[in-house]
């Protein structure tokens, strides 16, 4: 049995999910959200570039590295943002950043 | 002229109330008291112009037109106007003079002469009415300036509830008279006194259906204007007002509440004459009335301790006689009553107000005793007003003191009347003429005779103390008042011996019909001023006979037996109590009307709007809101991973919705 589209659909819902769940399920660290943040591009990244593949349109190839592009300067800004907020708050465990608590 | 007498007191009320912290405390006194001066003046001028012969209408201006209504002002100057004039005027002019020296040591004595002042305007406007809407708006002036001065010690509780008592008390006859008001322009399409008279013999025997009967027309308009005249001259059922106003300053209950307001129901009666004249009815009503006031009002003034009080219920009792006189068609007697009560009446206010500044605002009598030799002018002239007040005289005679004079006709007058009550009348004021003797020298002996200390023994323990404390101050020497204060009253005592005398021909004897000419209706039949003369010889002297037995015991009780009170008190306690207790009115008006009063406001206040309008309305709405808030900001976490799993749920359902309804479309 060779490596089909649904194989590369069935890891990419695999890392989705897992990037979602690292996001609800982490209550501890903020650099772990960050982190599933990009699992979850990549899961996008895999699904467009399968298609792409399967359908013989390079327009989504083109796309994914798009995505890349963007992953890298958010994964920048919220690292500084990060940064940023540890100057000013000393701590960046997820469950001291409540400061939208109405 | 007559607009200088009217507007005068206006101007001194507009320039000591607005100017006054600016002009000063003695320019205010002496500018409202120089304007009452020069208007008491002209008063007199008028007085004499009038008497001879020249009635005047002084129209002002339109007030308002509104359909058929025209109301317009206009001063009415006629021998009844005059009378007034002159009566207002010179007792609101004398007590100006007098409240200079008696409130020399109050703060707000500004307010206190723009008050008067302001009062007289009222009074004027009220005598000088040329509508019934006009009288109306002095009626409520002079009950609003009533309420002001009995509060004038606003600080203190006490004036202020009388205050409002008097105003309440007196709604409750304003309600009438404004219903009389309505009545008469419903039947006769005016208010102007001179239309409603001309349109009034041809109402006789009209009826009208009010509350589910069927009246006449006439005594129902009379019934109900009387029942003005009865809530402003205190009378029987409305008088609980009276006694408790006099609580405010005494200069203002010499003027409002014995010489001039009061004396305002009095005027109304006279002065629609040819109403009442016609509704023999309404007539014995308050010819009933009267006697009863006349005779209740005595019985008070009797056990009462509070040397104003004393004078105040025979202030009540004094305008039951008025009423009596007008009720049983003499309307010049009540009149006359009334102008002769002012001075003396005016004159024993004052001489109070004496004492109690002499006592050191002690005014109960049973702390006093022996100030004759103290006290020699206000004793002699407070002598002089007592003569009046008993109505001392000779019988037969028209020589006497004031009240002899206009007070004794009266009674003979109630004697001979064949109207329906008028027999009771005559019972109630000759038994009352022997009370107020008894009372009048009661107060006299208790204050001046006797030495101080004399009753002590029987002030009340709680009074006891104070009593002490006024030991304390008995190291005052207790002086005579300054002379501002004592020449008032040397007038008033003139007045009061005099008065009678010098205008019985002109007021009830041969002058009268030349004297009041159309000022006062009399019916074709009316002939009870001619009639009164033919008064047995008994029925004559039964008023000076019951004075002297009044006197004697009066005498007996409080000079020569001082035990006898206490003992008569202890042998009759059920009388004793229900006496002292003012028959028990004002206990029976707070069960009867003022807690159901109560208890319906609380029941609105707290059940209607507190619980259902603010209940159901602000409170609730905002209660509600308050509640949907809350649970809204609970879902405001402000943790990530929540806001995260909200846009997931978010994002699934959006897909779930997309795949299985957003494809078919």
């Amino acid at each position: 049995m060779g490596i089909g589209l649904t194989h590369y659909l069935t890891l990419a819902a695999i890392v989705f999910t897992i990037g979602i769940a690292g996001i609800i399920l982490n209550h501890k660290n903020i650099i772990i959200i960050l982190m599933s943040v990009e699992l979850i591009l990549l899961s996008v990244n895999i699904n467009l570039i399968a298609f792409s593949s399967y359908s013989g349109d390079l327009t989504g190839q083109a796309f994914a590295l798009f995505i890349l592009t963007v992953a890298a300067a958010e994964a920048a800004i919220g690292l500084a943002i990060l940064v940023a907020y540890y100057r000013n708050r000393g701590s960046i465990a997820v469950e001291d950043i409540n400061s939208l608590k109405g | 002229m007559y607009l200088l007498i009217v507007f005068l007191p206006l101007l001194g009320f507009l320039v000591a109330g607005i100017f006054g912290p600016w002009i000063g405390v003695r320019a205010s006194e002496y500018v409202t008291t120089g304007l009452l001066g020069v208007c008491c003046l002209l008063s007199w001028i008028a007085f004499v112009m009038v008497a001879g012969g020249a009635d005047a209408h002084v129209p002002i201006a339109n007030w308002f037109t509104s359909g058929k209504v025209v109301v317009n002002w206009a001063l009415r100057v006629d021998t009844l106007t005059a009378v007034m004039l002159v009566v207002v005027t010179t007792v609101s002019f004398l007590t100006h003079v007098y409240s200079i020296g008696y409130m020399a040591e109050d703060p707000s004595r500004p307010r206190f002469f723009a008050y008067l002042s302001l009062f007289t305007f009222a009074m004027l406007m009220l005598v000088t009415a040329d509508n019934l809407v006009q009288l109306f708006f002095g009626w409520e002036g002079v009950g609003l300036m009533s309420y002001l001065l009995v509060g004038f010690w606003y600080e203190k509780p006490a004036p202020n509830a009388a205050a409002i008592k008097a105003f309440v008390v007196n709604r409750v006859g304003d309600f009438g008279f404004l219903l009389g008001i309505f009545l008469t322009f419903y039947l006769t399409g005016s208010v102007a006194f001179d239309q409603v008279f001309a349109a009034a013999p041809g109402l006789v025997g009209k009826t009208v259906h009010f509350i589910g009967f069927s009246w006449d027309a006439l005594t129902l308009a009379c019934l109900l204007l009387f029942m003005g005249a009865m809530g402003k001259s205190a009378q029987f059922l409305l008088h609980t007002w009276l006694p408790d106003a006099m609580e405010g300053p005494t200069p203002v209950s010499s003027l409002i509440h014995a010489a001039t307001m009061v004396t305002a129901g009095v005027f109304m009666v006279a002065r629609l004459s040819p109403l009442f004249e016609l509704s023999p009815a309404a007539l014995s009503v308050v010819t009933i009335v009267g006697g009863t006031t006349a005779f209740f009002a005595a019985t008070i003034a009797g056990v009462q301790m509070d040397i104003k009080k004393v004078v105040a219920y025979s202030t009540c009792s004094q305008l039951g006689y008025m009423f009596v006189g007008l009720g049983v068609g003499g309307y010049s007697l009540g009149v006359f009553h009334l102008f002769t009560h002012a001075f003396f009446k005016g004159l024993l206010f004052l001489c109070c107000g004496s004492v109690i500044t002499a006592m050191h605002h002690e005014q109960d009598m049973r702390a006093m005793g022996g100030l004759r030799k103290e006290l020699p002018v206000t004793f002699w002239t407070m002598m002089a007003g007592a003569l009046a007040l008993s109505a001392v005289g000779i019988p037969f005679t028209p020589i006497g003191f004031a009240g002899f004079v206009s007070k004794d006709p009266i009674i003979e007058a109630a004697f001979v009347s064949h109207r329906f009550g008028a027999m009771y009348a005559f019972l109630c004021a000759d038994i009352a003429a022997g009370l107020t003797a008894f009372y009048t020298w009661r107060l006299m002996f208790m204050t001046f005779f006797g030495k101080r200390g004399d009753w002590s023994a029987t002030l009340p323990s709680a009074h006891d103390g104070h009593g002490h404390e006024d030991h304390g101050h008995g190291d005052h020497p207790v002086r005579e008042s300054p002379l501002v204060m004592l020449v008032p009253l040397i007038v008033l005592a003139l007045g009061a011996t005099f008065a009678g005398m010098a205008f019985r021909y002109l007021f009830i004897g041969g002058g009268h019909d030349g004297f009041w000419r159309s000022s006062l209706f009399l019916g074709q039949e009316n002939d009870i001023l001619e009639r009164m003369e033919t008064a047995p010889w008994l029925v004559s002297v039964s008023p000076t006979l019951a004075m002297l037995i009044g006197t004697g015991v009066a005498y007996y009780m409080y000079m020569v037996d001082r035990a006898a009170p206490a003992r008569l008190a202890a042998e009759f306690p059920p009388l004793y109590r229900f006496l002292v207790h003012k028959w028990y009115f004002d206990e029976l008006y707070d069960f009867i009307f003022v807690r159901p009063a109560f208890a319906i406001g609380r029941l609105f206040w707290k059940g209607g709007d507190g619980a259902i309008i603010d209940g159901f309305g602000p409170d609730g709405v905002s209660a509600r809101v308050l509640d949907v808030t809350r649970n809204a900001v609970r879902l405001q976490t402000g943790y990530v991973y929540h806001y995260a799993f909200a846009m997931l749920l978010g994002a699934a359902a959006l897909t779930t919705w997309y795949l299985f309804g957003g494809v078919t479309q």
